[in-house]
């Protein structure tokens, strides 16, 4: 079994018209023993600007917390919120750092720009960052993610039916992924607010 | 090569073996062995390709008013759940039930032979075999295949003339008389609550909540085990499916209010 697959994840982002949406599950657990159903993996690097990071979760925290650091000496010295594009080099510069003794970690990062547009982008662990128009998913129910995005994804939704599309590709997703499900955690981003709902799920 | 298991049947030959009425049931099935030089590196290549569907939770145990049997429902492939509604409590006869955990069709095969063992028995000798002598037959057949890649682990329940009975077999050719097994990737959780939980003067209704809720906790925390926790009582007319509740309302019936709370964040930096 790989270690990408020891804790087990799930991890989505999807873009809308001038919004995004990311969403994840929310289970921790230890091959197949599932230890917490409130586990975080999406974080907030600021208003307009997520990243989750499905894999190991151990590294995952660390991941986080070198990111807000390193966000942080960038807020001191330029006085003003990363972009997403520079923040997606910035963790594709941190993991590369790693090359030869990786985090074993595959980010989704999701946030918009000063113009209100959207941005998505994912990462294997060594930080070959890869771009997409309409959605990315990561963690062990990824192909099950990419079916059902593929299948329910539409270009340019509002925010509410964005809402519903990632929600309902995910639940089904980990439906039929032994190591991810335990109910799911929802960010919806738009230029005004953020909206954050748990999803109830299947509790098996 | 054919491996010849006729001396194991503990019936013995009914009739004739050129008999019409009987061909093909009379003998133990046997399978061709393949022809090679490296057995066991052919049957570990074997077992790869035809991966047993493994993950499950199965109980049964006997108490004042007969025995109570339950299993979940989910069939996996590595991660992938291949299935939510797979029936892993196989009914031998009206009186016995037997549990699958390992591979699905070696249980399937298994139990339906069993099945046609048993009714002959009762057609000979004009009376039902008791579990023991069932679960005997069941697990004499996987010593005969010791070795060569069987993935059994069942529980024989039944009621016959002495009463209840259970049994634990195993393709490893193990039988155990007990009044409480639990078998699967999802057993330990099984057992944590079932041991809790049993007394042997239950009611039936008790016995029935006791089972279906060691079956929940199992689902919750065995990532390979899900869907579908059935529940079957054995009593002194015969087996008889008591419930089948889907687990994924179970658990807000057993807690409705899920708090939205956060216990767990990623710690802050400046901590």
């Amino acid at each position: 079994m790989s270690i990408f697959e020891y804790n087990g994840s799930a991890l989505v982002a999807m873009v809308g018209k001038n919004c995004f949406a990311i969403a994840s599950d929310r289970r921790l657990g230890v091959q197949l023993q599932t230890i917490a159903t409130d586990f975080q993996r999406i974080s907030k690097i600021h208003d307009r600007l997520f990243v989750g990071l499905s894999g190991l979760a151990t590294d995952a925290q660390t991941l986080y917390q070198r990111f807000v650091f390193r966000h942080k000496l960038y807020q001191l010295r330029e006085e003003r919120d990363m972009k997403p594009e520079t923040f997606a080099s910035l963790v594709s510069a941190i993991l590369y750092e790693k090359r030869f003794g990786p985090y074993l970690c595959q980010p989704v990062i999701a946030g918009l720009s000063d113009e209100d547009k959207p941005f998505i982008c994912t990462m294997d662990s060594i930080g070959a960052k890869e771009l997409a128009k309409d959605f990315v998913v990561a963690g062990t129910a990824s192909e099950s993610l990419y079916g059902a995005c593929e299948a329910m994804f539409k270009p340019d939704m509002e925010p509410e039916e964005l809402f519903e599309t990632i929600s309902q590709a995910l639940l089904s997703s980990v439906d039929r992924d032994c190591l991810s499900g335990w109910g799911g955690h929802v960010y919806v981003v738009t230029p005004t607010e953020i909206k954050e709902r748990i999803l109830k799920g299947r509790m098996d | 090569m054919k491996l010849d298991t006729s001396g194991l049947e503990s019936t013995g030959v009914l009739f004739e073996t050129g008999s019409e009425l009987v061909a093909g049931f009379s003998s133990a099935p046997s399978f061709a062995v393949p022809i090679t030089n490296d057995f066991d590196g052919f049957q570990k290549e074997s077992i790869q390709m035809v991966k047993p569907a493994k993950g499950t939770t199965t109980l049964a145990f006997i108490f004042k008013e007969g025995v109570m049997v339950a299993a979940d429902s989910r069939a996996s492939m590595g991660g992938y759940i291949s299935s939510q509604s797979v029936k892993k409590i196989i009914e031998i006869n009206p009186y016995m039930l037997g549990t699958m955990a390992g591979g699905a069709a070696d249980c399937q095969f298994w139990h339906r032979n069993l099945g046609i063992k048993c009714r002959l028995h009762e057609l000979a000798n004009k009376r039902r075999i008791s579990v023991t002598g069932a679960s005997k037959l069941l697990a004499n057949i996987l010593y005969s295949y010791r070795g060569m890649g069987l993935s059994v682990g069942t529980m024989i329940a039944g009621w016959d003339e002495t009463g209840p009975g259970l049994y634990y077999v195993d393709s490893e050719g193990g039988r155990l008389k007990g009044t409480r097994f639990s078998v699967g990737s999802g057993s330990p959780y099984a057992y944590g609550v079932l041991d809790s939980g049993y007394r042997y003067d239950m009611s039936v209704e008790e016995a029935a909540e006791l089972a279906r809720r060691s079956i929940y906790h199992a689902t919750f925390r065995d990532g390979a085990s899900g869907g579908v926790a059935s529940v079957y009582y054995v009593g002194p007319n015969g087996w008889k499916k008591l419930s089948g509740d889907d687990v994924g309302e179970l658990h807000y019936k057993y807690y409705p209010i899920t708090s939205s709370s956060t216990e767990q964040e990623m710690g802050e930096v400046a901590e």
